[in-house]
């Protein structure tokens, strides 16, 4: 079988696609191989939202909120944020993960386009965040009693959905780091994680933040989804009664995106003129 | 378009005046090519020979499309490498000095992912893989080990196979023997010369190795310092120089020994790191 003729014969579309379901199925291979590190994280990870749930129960809610409304309250930022921050992660990864593993010259030089490496990232992170979510929530649910009773699980679901598109756009931009500055761009991406943690209101509502710092909270993506989330799971608010939180998520997931994208080829570019676009040791 | 453009094409390989310098400190740059001129034909092997830091790898790297060129022009099949990348890299696959794969993944995961980002799909690919592997002397049970179990020797093998996956148009090969035990070595030339027999492709061998050069190449480059200073055939080589041996004629054309030039590049890229 002649390949470059398989290879040639294929529409553009087609092998894009393979290429997409290339890097998914890259990241499955990684995290079977690396199995007990990812058992590892998933148990530190649940212990730890486990901790700020027994965190809830000590001190309860508070005006006239039950403790059982205030563990669920601090649960739903612990899993969201374990879930969105791992999907930035994974993505923001994209570059120091191939640096690191000496591949970054193979995978830059080959015809699959950005788009499709950066797509098949996101569409394994969100996938295996998922995954990772529910088991936490499986095992977080043993220990307490949450207030779910006026749960509207659709409407959250749907506000994950959304917020996941934007934040795989975020992801973007902070992949782009790496490229930039091979010692020192990883650094810059965990700022950006401590940021959006700091400024979203994952553990607190963001009234209890600083006047100044309150605004900020208007360019995460995390704080909508909380919001939206939080109201649903709570108060089960209807996915129609959230278009305050909805429209902001999808102006980010229309702009981030494609913005990420854009940084990221100027970022290749810079990379390229440089001779930064090679593996380190 | 693209396929009748290639298709025509006379060169596998042009290169024209390229240059290629890095900043080393404000207002400081190394030269890592300095107007460089090749052109490799249809179905020939080019070496280029030079000491470490003399620029063989940035020159893979530029006609790679990993790095841009500062000036000059780089055509594959007659396609402007910098302003066709992506088309560019359908046609070509590389191999370096360091095999460049996922070290927990295994060779059949990390055969098929490389396939994918050239298009082609685990049902195409699988058969092929196989039939590759044992065609190197690779033990298919072996497949599912993690690359980080295989010696130096196999996972160069390897990289050979991941290229031919593909069925590139023109290889890359930088350096792909260097650090081999003398078997392995002689079992990569052995698979190079393959390559070239039954796969009909056009290579770019860069190495140090004077022996492999001459045994491998239909014309041999000397690069330093950037530098192209001779491009010939081995014989060509040393008729021009007078010389009896290729290590002669490097000696005739460079004014030191490889091992010293060796030294010296090494010295440099040292100093360069350093800064």
């Amino acid at each position: 079988m002649d390949l470059t003729q398989t290879q040639h014969g294929k529409p553009g579309w087609m092998r894009e696609a393979i290429a997409i379901w290339g890097y998914a199925q890259r990241n499955y291979f990684l995290t079977k191989r690396y199995f007990l590190w990812e058992v590892v994280w998933l148990v530190y990870s649940t212990m730890n939202a486990l901790t700020i749930g027994f965190i809830g129960v000590n001190f309860g809610g508070g005006e006239g909120k039950s403790a059982a409304w205030a563990t669920t309250f601090l649960l739903i930022g612990t899993l969201l944020w374990s879930y969105l921050s791992m999907i930035f992660d994974l993505l923001s990864e994209t570059v120091s993960w191939e640096r690191w593993e000496g591949t970054i010259e193979y995978t830059f030089m080959s015809p699959a386009s950005r788009t499709s490496q950066l797509l098949g990232m996101g569409i394994y992170a969100v996938l295996y965040g998922i995954v990772r979510m529910i088991i936490m929530l499986g095992a977080i649910s043993l220990f307490f009693d949450m207030d779910l009773g006026n749960a509207n699980y659709l409407a959250a679901l749907g506000i994950l959905a959304i917020c996941s598109v934007s934040l795989v756009g975020f992801g973007m931009v902070a992949a782009v780091m790496p490229l930039l500055s091979p010692e020192k761009g990883q650094q810059v991406t965990s700022i950006f994680t401590a940021v959006l943690l700091l400024i979203s209101g994952i553990y607190y509502s963001i009234d209890v933040l600083p006047g100044w710092m309150q605004p900020l909270a208007n360019i995460s993506p995390v704080y909508y989804a909380l919001n939206g989330i939080r109201a649903a799971l709570l108060d089960g608010a209807t996915f129609g009664s959230q278009w305050g939180n909805i429209w902001p998520l999808l102006l980010m997931g229309l702009i981030f995106p494609p913005l990420g994208l854009w940084m990221f080829r100027k970022g290749e570019w810079y990379a390229k003129k440089t001779g930064r676009l090679k593996r380190s040791g | 378009m693209t396929d009748e453009i290639i298709r025509h094409a006379t060169n596998a390989l042009e290169l024209t005046n390229v240059e290629k310098r890095f900043k080393k400190k404000r207002n400081d740059y190394s030269y890592a090519l300095k107007g460089v001129s090749i052109t490799v034909k249809r179905g020939e092997v080019v070496g280029i020979l030079g000491p470490n830091g003399s620029g063989k790898s940035t020159l893979v790297r530029v006609i790679s499309t990993l790095t841009l060129p500062d000036s000059g022009d780089v055509r594959v099949f007659d396609i402007d490498a910098v302003a066709n990348p992506r088309e560019v890299q359908r046609h070509i696959n590389r191999v370096s000095v360091e095999a460049s794969f996922f070290k927990k993944l295994s060779s059949l995961e990390n055969l098929l992912f490389g396939a994918k980002l050239y298009g082609v799909s685990d049902r195409e690919s699988r058969p092929r893989i196989k039939s590759i592997l044992e065609s190197i002397g690779f033990d298919y049970k072996r497949v599912g080990e993690p690359m980080e179990h295989l010696s130096r020797g196999m996972q160069q093998k390897i990289a050979l196979a991941r290229a031919l996956l593909t069925s590139p148009m023109l290889m890359l090969l930088d350096e792909p023997t260097t650090g081999l035990d003398p078997r392995s070595k002689k079992d990569v030339q052995k698979l190079i010369r393959g390559i070239r027999k039954d796969h009909d492709s056009s290579i770019l061998l860069c190495t140090h190795d004077m022996g492999e050069a001459e045994e491998l190449c239909d014309r041999i480059g000397i690069l330093l310092n950037g530098e192209m200073i001779a491009m010939d055939t081995a014989d060509g080589l040393r008729r021009r120089y007078g010389t009896q041996s290729l290590e002669d004629v490097f000696m005739a054309a460079t004014g030191t020994s490889l091992d010293e030039a060796e030294f010296a590049g090494e010295m440099e890229t040292a100093a360069t790191a350093a800064d």
